[in-house]
């Protein structure tokens, strides 16, 4: 544990530039983070709906779409091509830079270390350097948008070779790709230097009193994805790096010999096109966990609070997400069973993909109990947190399905999957980060939101993904492929209608994320000043300091803590919950000794 | 509130189940042998995930419901059994579940891919590039010729890259744009690509097989209903992607007898 006598790990800054921009205060780098999270959402959420229209009316122009591109939009209209273009940008902005980085890094970058008690990161210049890194990451992606032919039209996933053979595999292929990988390649490295921060704090910079077991569950949401990220980045980017080398090298890692395309053969040999895809999945799978863990952590901490009561079991719900961690490594195979990988190690994929459902199971089940007999308080932060438990519980069950090779025979690459992975990473995580920016919004800008715009976002999405993402499903059992620009097939133009239900259902929910993108504004700047340092009557240590914190989060008296994260109702105590940091000598019989 | 939103969770949840339950958008019906196992896999884990969703949807809308309602003065009730009992009965139902679905589902996928073609099965080689398929038919000496990457050539019609002049067993190979089986035979079914990733995928035939450039892949199948399928690519592989299908005639003997005999005399 950190030595109380010892100094702020940094002193307050008094430039602008250091306050503000280059900034080694781990709030306002939460705060950056947050910002890079919404801008990205919002230009991942406009790229789908320009995607949902030209699937539901692909004649249909959308007035100046021409501006993005004018050879991929002639007359405002997408081309084939364009739209795997944007169809590949909508993914890997969302996956890598809201998905990632709202729930794990912004978050977890403002309070993890007050939760634990800290001034800060151990490491602030690496903090501040990770999310410049992200920055700079996400320019370059973007760049692609306006450079050579266009970004690439590979799909977040890549799949080599195409993506390893440069131009010749169509537009995007060439340098949009290597600003892809050059892009995912930085991204790796911020998310490795925030990582590394995480886990310190975590291990090294608690402060008196705070043992592992009391920390809240949001930080060992955090605590543990940033071992997932250490452990899954670090195989992303070397990946990224050799597929770069194969496009501008001359290497052939990814690409085997004696391909031909347009009747010339390729200048590669020796390659492995499924080395590709292991690299990739070795990575993707824990980033279904890294994007989905710390919304779990979240959605524990917003409910505890608003239930009134501990978790039935905290410690079972943090063995748990350690084992949800430790078993992402072990399933990734699942996303390559038709791959032309040996049909035996689909079988041993299967196992563990299937066997992740029980600890999955463990923390609903632990969230329902808890729910059980509790005093729930509803407001838009508790909304969020018990629509992600029902958006967790439809994605996650319809995993079932795709741990299972044979029937993964029909579900693969189909809309089933993308209904799974939407509802399960996308939308659950989104809610996530709902919650947590209704819950935590006045402790990070001392302001509340405003609740009944909170509360109308949250009907609105929820009602709206459901309408989105439930017919996904059906379309895969109708084995509608996913990654078609039109539905030219004689089985498929019979599902066109249901595609225009969902992308009417798209832009319903669209419009839920501008009011809230308003609220977030308004309130930002006017809205009603935080009532006291803790609204919600909160016990974990980001309640016990001022509203927004100062700059070393506790000013002159570092706290030390006495009682588990969430004593709420403890027989005999003064009101109905006692702070972590409270001297009050009542406990609980179950706090950890 | 609260109650508003139990309520809309069990509406979505019975609205959810109400399309499956009604087959509103089934899959395509299946024309192979194999495919049964597949389908009474997908039933039977269709129940399974069902119940469970449906339960668990409607336990979070009923405590939702309950216990939102509470006042600050009632006391905090601890659930029944506690955690202990809940995690005993998520090893146990889940993974009973698990066991069952991971064992019968490996008797299905067993099916597929662990048993060796018959040794009369009749022989297609399928060859996937942007953005086409093209068939090839081993002749009557039963043999490939070899493939010459070299030779490769869309403006000559040699898709294969097949070098007739020298390779014996190329000259009676026949080359086709769409494929025809005959019923009730089994298909070895050898899967080349020329370029970049392919899928080759019938739902009817409850078959999808990725095409992994540099590596060879085969499967095996028995189709038992005459008809005309289409063969959809279903791994992106550029621009053409949508637009990459070939048809899969399922024929009599006979007429698939006439067939190859015709696509033999245009070679």
């Amino acid at each position: 544990m950190h030595d109380m006598s010892a100094p702020a790990v940094h002193g307050a800054p008094t430039s602008f530039i250091r306050k503000h921009v280059f900034s080694t205060d781990h709030k306002v780098i939460g705060k950056q983070y947050y910002a890079l999270a919404l801008v990205a959402a919002f230009v991942g959420m406009f790229l789908s709906w320009i995607m949902r229209i030209h699937l539901g009316w692909g004649s249909f122009a959308i007035p100046g779409l021409h501006l993005l591109s004018k050879t991929g939009a002639p007359g405002d209209v997408l081309t084939p091509e364009y739209y795997l273009q944007l169809m590949t940008m909508h993914g890997t902005i969302m996956v890598f830079f809201v998905l990632t980085t709202a729930p794990f890094a912004a978050f977890g970058n403002f309070f993890l270390p007050i939760q634990t008690g800290a001034e800060d990161m151990p490491f602030p210049h690496f903090n501040m350097m990770s999310f410049w890194v992200t920055f700079v990451g996400f320019l370059v992606l973007v760049a692609s948008f306006f450079l050579g032919d266009g970004p690439t039209l590979g799909g977040w996933t890549q799949y080599a070779p195409l993506s390893a053979i440069g131009s010749v595999g169509g537009p995007g292929e060439g340098l949009g790709v290597v600003l892809w990988a050059t892009s995912i390649a930085i991204f790796c490295i911020g998310q490795l230097l925030g990582s590394l921060n995480f886990i310190t704090t975590t291990l090294d910079m608690r402060c008196k009193g705070m043992s592992l077991m009391r920390l809240p569950l949001s930080t060992w949401a955090w605590f543990i994805t940033s071992i997932m990220g250490l452990t899954a980045f670090a195989v992303l980017l070397p990946a990224c790096i050799l597929l770069i080398l194969d496009n501008v090298a001359g290497t052939s890692f990814f690409v085997a010999s004696n391909l031909v395309i347009n009747d010339q053969m390729l200048p590669h040999s020796g390659g492995s096109t499924l080395l590709w895809q292991h690299l990739f999945w070795f990575f993707g799978h824990p980033e279904v966990y890294i994007a989905i863990v710390p919304g779990m952590g979240i959605v524990s901490h917003v409910l505890i609070t608003n239930m009134r009561r501990p978790m039935l079991s905290h410690r079972v719900l943090i063995y748990s997400m350690g084992s949800l961690a430790v078993l992402s490594y072990m399933v990734y195979g699942h996303h390559m069973f038709v791959s032309g990988m040996n049909p035996i190690s689909s079988l041993a994929f299967s196992f563990p993909t299937l066997v992740i459902t029980i600890p999955s199971t463990i923390v609903v089940l632990i969230w329902l109990g808890s729910l059980y007999g509790s005093r729930l308080r509803i407001n838009a932060a508790s909304l969020f947190a018990l629509g992600f438990i029902s958006m967790f519980i439809s994605g996650g069950i319809s995993g079932f399905f795709l741990a299972q090779p044979s029937i993964d025979i029909m579900l693969h690459a189909t809309y089933f999957v993308v209904g799974h992975f939407h509802l399960v990473m996308g939308v659950a995580a989104m809610f996530g980060i709902f919650a947590g920016t209704y819950f935590w919004f006045p402790k990070m800008v001392g302001r509340m939101m405003n609740e009944t715009l909170g509360k109308i976002h949250f009907w609105m999405s929820f009602v709206g993904a459901y309408c989105i993402f439930m017919p996904f499903h059906y379309l895969g059992i109708a084995s509608n492929v996913r990654r078609y620009q039109a539905f030219t097939d004689d089985y498929l133009i019979p599902l066109i209608p249901v595609h225009k239900f969902i992308t009417i259902a798209a832009l319903f929910t669209g419009f839920a994320q501008l009011i809230f993108l308003y609220n977030l504004i308004h309130s930002r700047f006017w809205g009603a000043h935080a009532p006291n340092d803790n609204p919600w009557e909160g016990t974990s240590l980001e309640w016990s300091t001022a509203t927004p914190p100062p700059h070393n989060n506790f000013g002159d008296k570092m706290p030390v803590v006495y009682h588990d994260p969430y004593q709420y109702s403890v027989e005999g105590a003064s009101a109905d919950y006692i702070m972590q940091a409270s001297p009050e000598n009542v406990h609980s019989p179950d706090e950890e000794k | 509130m609260a109650k508003i939103f139990a309520v809309t969770i069990v509406v979505i949840a019975i609205a959810s189940a109400i399309p499956i339950v009604m087959h509103m958008w089934p899959m395509p019906p299946d024309i192979s042998t194999h495919g049964h196992l597949i389908d009474e896999q997908f039933s039977d884990t269709m129940v399974e995930a069902g119940v469970s969703f449906l339960a668990s949807q409607l336990l979070l809308a009923f405590f939702v419901w309950k216990f939102s309602t509470s006042k600050p003065s009632d006391k905090i009730k601890r659930f029944p059994g506690g955690a202990a009992g809940l995690v005993i009965a998520a090893f146990l139902l889940v993974g009973t579940e698990c066991l069952a679905l991971g064992v019968f589902g490996a008797k299905a996928w067993a099916s597929v891919y662990f048993t060796p073609p018959a040794a009369n099965a009749l022989p297609v080689q399928v060859q996937a590039g942007q953005f086409a398929f093209y068939f090839r038919y081993p002749g009557p000496d039963g043999t490939f010729g070899p493939i010459h990457p070299d030779q490769i050539s869309e403006a000559n019609a040699n898709f294969f890259g097949l070098d007739t002049t020298h390779d014996q067993a190329s000259k009676d190979d026949i080359v086709t744009a769409e494929m025809a089986i005959p019923v009730n035979r089994e298909i070895h079914l050898l899967m080349h690509s020329k370029d970049v990733g392919h899928s080759f995928y019938v739902p009817e035939l409850r078959v999808q097989q990725d095409f992994v450039p540099g590596l060879d892949v085969s499967l095996h199948f028995t189709a038992t209903k005459i008809g005309k399928y289409e063969i959809v690519c279903t791994q992106l592989c550029g621009l053409g992607h949508y637009n990459m299908k070939a048809y899969l005639e399922v024929k009599s003997q006979e007429d698939y007898d006439t067939w190859i005999k015709q696509q033999a005399a245009l070679q």
